[in-house]
């Protein structure tokens, strides 16, 4: 009897296309994809071992680096954990600070995400626009917090400093202009009718199977799940803002990228709201009266956020004394990445990249 | 968040069940039949987290349920020795937790049975010892 | 010995240049030595390679970490790496010049990084971006992590930051471009290079 025999194709650590050091063992029939195997740990740095020798302020520098596109939002997640299990109030002036830093986390995050993306895809001048964007939000995080991507700018209580006098102009100006940059990413990207062949109707994510496999973010919310904690059970000040939480249709690669789009769009209405209402604010402190040694007390707290890749959790334990007992992250990436094997099944070699790309992984957080 | 009641309800069916501080406590050999129970008839479709802590003698591993898209939590325990670390895999209930068994596996030493694939995940194979037990000696990198 | 025409990339190398001008010793009319002498200069192959070489260096595409993003970002619209003839960035070993170790090397990756150095075609260089490539940075005392990339190859060029600014790493190339151009000097005295 004639037959074609398996083979395996080793993909990674070092590939352009795995975002960083993710390795993919392609197992294949001829071009067709029969399993796919991530093998992660690369960039495994140990960050919940490292947390547990060093007091709770000291944590914050570690999170920005978990997910280093969107720093702003590990930081919040740390943070807000820390303040449940102390029982702190934090003063509202911060609490608009950290939703208008928190969201302008997530587009430049959701900016990476289509650049590189359409650079997956072939497509390079569709990495430069989002791109542009992102470097006029890195601008404004440096006047912020002096950095430009790890900011470490949350402290537990509030924030380090009041926002500084330059950034409403510029913020101003860049809610001005960056509607009309998504029109541009629109008709650059998801008016290709190359990018739409390559991931309308690939890759396709049921319902039930990403509510199973624990998927969360634009990833479940393209499958056409309606969850977003920030409406499902909101933290902060979520409550006060009013917008809408996307979802795709058929869960197909594109869906995925098209909910991404679309969130920035909402990002923005958020933070154009939130900075009307910080403005009529009377100006006051932006840290909440902790003492400079914190103690939480004995006991745990497991809290959730909406990070930019999905659901970001942070489960921290305290013994009574200035360090934690231990600090565990759910990585949203991490869980997401669970399911390429099943999404990629008899899809060909070059929808791999374009399934994996509809992901949005960052191996800082996988590995942690 | 609704642990009081789900415990109240629940007191008939499992004798080792418990309400601890807002936590669902369980003993391992009842897990899998409360975890069936509280995903088909209280709707906890969704496995949020699945980790576990070293606390000297044994260990505690956390479930976190949710209800999507209602957004309800639910945490629940079950403790485990040291010696026999050994607790039922819930991947049948949520195929989801095969990562977050394999993390923890891996960084914990805790074996999950009937796990369909328990293998190192972060680390390397060639890696020796649980890093993040408590009693985990290691040389870093300032003292070399 | 290979000429080049005046107002090339070779006028750098026209300055230190002193020995007799070949053509005296071909003919005696001194209109065409003056010709010659205006549009022809003279200079060792070597020196000549490297000047080729520190002008288009190819990096490989390689990011480990946050660097990576910084590095990413270098390439991107804004810093436009370009400029410098440095944005040839190769998923490939085997066609990189310039290896920028952009990030947390861990002990899983080590091995691969210690190949993918064996697989670049000689001449090589490594720039070792950041504080984890430098040191390990915060993560020094971790069990999974090397501390500094020196430990496993040699380093060209550190570049403090973390991440360091995409401004820091342009520097960092043109440090680079210095030491390629100019090895000796670089060998024997290091500062100079540093203007």
């Amino acid at each position: 009897m004639l037959r074609t025999e398996e083979f395996t194709l080793n993909m990674g650590p070092q590939h352009p296309a795995t975002h960083g050091v993710l390795r993919l063992i392609l197992h294949l029939d001829g071009e067709t994809i029969v399993k796919v195997e991530p093998v992660v740990g690369y960039l495994h740095r140990g960050i919940e071992k490292l947390a547990e020798a060093r007091t709770y302020t000291q944590v914050i520098p570690y999170t920005d680096r978990l997910d280093y596109l969107a720093a702003m939002l590990n930081n919040l997640g740390y943070v807000q954990a820390v303040e449940k299990l102390m029982g702190i109030e934090i003063p509202e002036r911060a609490e608009y600070i950290r939703i208008i830093v928190s969201e302008m986390s997530r587009i430049a995050s959701h900016c990476i995400a289509v650049g590189t993306y359409a650079l997956d895809l072939g497509g390079f001048t569709g990495f430069m626009y989002p791109f542009r964007e992102r470097e006029k939000l890195m601008d404004m995080f440096e006047m912020i917090s002096g950095s430009r991507m790890t900011h470490s700018y949350m402290r537990i209580g509030g924030v380090a400093a009041d926002l500084p006098e330059e950034f409403y102009p510029a913020i101003k100006k860049f809610l001005k202009e960056f509607p009309s940059c998504v029109d541009e990413y629109d008709g650059l990207i998801t008016g290709n009718e190359i990018f739409q062949a390559r991931t309308k109707g690939v890759g396709v994510l049921s319902q039930e199977k990403a509510v199973q496999y624990s998927i969360s973010g634009p990833t479940l919310r393209g499958s056409g799940v309606n969850y977003d904690l920030r409406k499902a059970r909101p933290y902060g000040i979520y409550d006060r803002f009013d917008f809408e939480v996307p979802v795709g249709e058929k869960g197909d690669c594109f869906d995925r990228y098209y909910c991404r789009i679309q969130e920035m769009r909402q990002s923005h209405r958020i933070i154009e709201q939130a900075l009307e209402q910080l403005e009529e604010l009377p100006g006051g402190p932006v840290m909440a009266k902790v003492p400079k040694v914190l103690k939480p007390p004995k006991g745990e707290v497991y809290h959730e956020i909406e990070g930019a890749k999905g659901i970001l959790g942070y489960y921290v334990v305290s013994d009574g004394t200035t360090k934690p007992y231990r600090v565990h992250i759910r990585r949203p990436s991490f869980i997401n990445l669970d399911l390429l094997d099943e999404m990629c099944r008899g899809w060909k070699i070059a929808d791999v990249v374009a399934i994996l790309g509809s992901i949005d992984i960052v191996l800082g957080e996988v590995d942690c | 968040m609704e642990s009081n009641k789900v415990a109240e309800q629940l007191q008939e069916y499992f004798q080792s069940i418990g309400n601890n501080r807002k936590v669902l406590t369980v003993s391992p050999d009842e897990l899998i039949p409360l975890m069936y129970r509280l995903r088909d008839e209280y709707e906890f479709n969704y496995l949020t987290d699945e980790t576990a802590v070293d606390y000297g003698d044994y260990f505690e591993v956390i479930y976190n349920l949710s209800r999507v898209p209602q957004g309800d939590i639910l945490m629940v325990k079950t403790k485990v020795d040291k010696e026999k670390a050994e607790v039922p895999s819930v991947f049948e209930v949520w195929p989801g937790a095969i990562w977050f068994e394999r993390e923890i596996f891996d960084l914990l030493g805790i074996k999950f049975t009937n796990h369909p694939d328990l293998r190192r995940i972060l680390l390397d194979d060639s890696f020796e010892g649980h890093p993040l037990r408590k009693d985990f000696q290691w040389v870093g990198g300032r003292e070399v | 010995m290979v000429c080049l025409e005046e107002r090339s990339i070779g006028m750098e190398i026209k300055k230190d240049l002193q020995t007799k001008h070949p053509v005296e010793d071909l003919t005696d009319d001194p209109v065409i030595i003056e010709q010659v002498k205006r549009t022809i200069t003279l200079a060792p192959l070597e020196k000549i390679l490297n000047l080729a070489r520190s002008n288009s260096l190819w990096p490989m595409t390689f990011g480990l970490a946050c660097c990576a993003i910084e590095m990413m970002a270098a390439g991107g619209p804004r810093f436009d790496l370009a400029r410098f003839g440095y944005e040839v960035f190769r998923p490939s070993p085997r066609q990189a010049d310039v290896m920028i170790i952009a990030g947390t090397i861990t002990k899983k990756m080590a091995p691969f990084v210690k190949r993918l150095y064996e697989q670049m075609p000689e001449p090589k260089w490594v720039v070792a971006m950041g504080s984890c490539a430098i040191s390990g940075g915060p993560f020094v005392d971790s069990y999974s992590v090397v501390p500094g990339a020196d430990k496993l190859l040699p380093v060209d060029v550190y570049i403090p930051g973390c991440p360091p600014r995409p401004d820091a790493l342009i520097h960092g190339m043109l440090l680079l471009k210095e030491k390629v151009k100019n090895p000796k000097v670089v060998e024997e005295k290091p500062w100079k290079a540093i203007k």
